[in-house]
């Protein structure tokens, strides 16, 4: 149970953002969280609305965009999406494919209002 | 109403703070392993033996727990500097904590930095220490499917331990199907079985660490030539 503390980090890159726009409001924070980034959203969600109702920054939306684990074939160069844990490339069969992509834990954007 | 793109990692202080240890250790050609395991797959008495064997070696131990030194206390009579590290409630360590407990140890005087970290699979695979490389521990009395359960540390582990192998005759676990599983998070882990308590496979494991260890060093010495 780690997202209480990840909920905090998000909140202070908003901190910071609103920071750098002073006298605008902060609606929304968007982050991408790959299925590797060992992060439940839901979680997430709850400590996020916890911390979050007792700042000047409340009501703040949290969009989380999943990113899905992506391998890279070292044989042919072929680009994947893992499902069913499943590392074989399909396009030649390789098994000792690399993980290129899915643990990210990323803030995207913010949508801030004048 | 306007969007600001932002694209900056949430844990970016941790990262930090992690970046600034890794370019301290390679300074040093100090090689730093981060154990990580679920509750009671035997880190400290892995480590126990490997302290135990590695005499002469210039290494230290820092080590997790929510609370109680009971782990650093074990670890201290082999005669290294060990430091227990009290998280009150924490899950996992962070780069900050590591960062504090090191603050009285000249790095220049260690080879290797072992980092024991709280019993927990979930976790600490988000927090960067500024590790080398992720160690993960499975034993023989949990699932064979751990690795696909959590995918994040077993996919993030340069290599698996499979711990408790003496009582594979006493316990309903398949290791080829372990093996398999991790693989198959990730098909490049490394895999040695041991056991703490007969000693088999600990000959492997400490000499994997002593490879990694010369290479960590012989990457300085050639930085330092060029």
């Amino acid at each position: 149970m780690h997202e209480l503390g990840i909920a905090a980090s998000i909140l202070e890159c908003v901190r910071a953002e609103a920071d750098r726009h002073p006298g605008f409001h902060i609606s929304k924070v968007g982050i991408r969280m790959g299925e590797l980034s060992g992060v439940d959203s839901d979680a997430l969600r709850f400590g996020f609305d916890c911390l979050v109702k007792d700042t000047d920054f409340a009501p703040l939306v949290l969009d989380i965009e999943p990113v899905p684990r992506v391998q890279r074939c070292p044989q042919c160069g072929n680009e994947f999406r893992m499902t069913e844990y499943d590392p074989r490339c399909p396009a030649c069969g390789e098994f000792m494919t690399q993980c290129v992509s899915g643990d990210e834990l990323n803030i995207a954007y913010m949508e801030v209002d004048e | 109403m306007n969007r600001v793109e932002v694209e900056k990692k949430v844990l970016s202080e941790n990262h930090l703070l992690a970046e600034q240890l890794r370019a301290r250790y390679r300074d040093h050609g100090l090689l730093c392993v981060n154990l990580i395991s679920a509750p009671g797959s035997g880190k400290t008495l892995l480590l126990e033996k490997t302290l135990e064997r590695m005499q002469g070696t210039r290494l230290a131990v820092l080590t997790g727990d929510l609370q109680t030194e009971n782990d650093a206390t074990r670890l201290m009579r082999f005669g290294y500097p060990v430091k227990q590290i009290i998280t009150g409630g924490t899950c996992h360590l962070d780069a900050k904590m590591v960062g504090t407990h090191l603050e009285s140890w000249d790095l220049a005087k260690l080879d290797l930095l072992i980092v024991e970290n709280v019993g927990n699979l979930v976790c600490p695979s988000s927090y960067d220490l500024g590790e080398d490389c992720k160690i993960v521990l499975l034993s023989t009395t949990e699932g064979e499917d751990k690795p696909l359960k959590y995918p994040s540390i077993f996919s993030k582990a340069e290599l698996m331990l499979l711990t408790k192998i003496d009582l594979l005759p006493y316990v309903p676990f398949n290791p080829d199907l372990a093996r398999d599983n991790a693989r198959r998070v990730h098909p490049q882990i490394e895999i040695i079985d041991v056991s703490s308590t007969t000693g088999a496979g600990l000959d492997q494991w400490l000499h994997w660490l002593r490879r990694r260890m010369q290479q960590k060093n012989e990457r300085r010495l050639f930085q330092t030539q060029s």
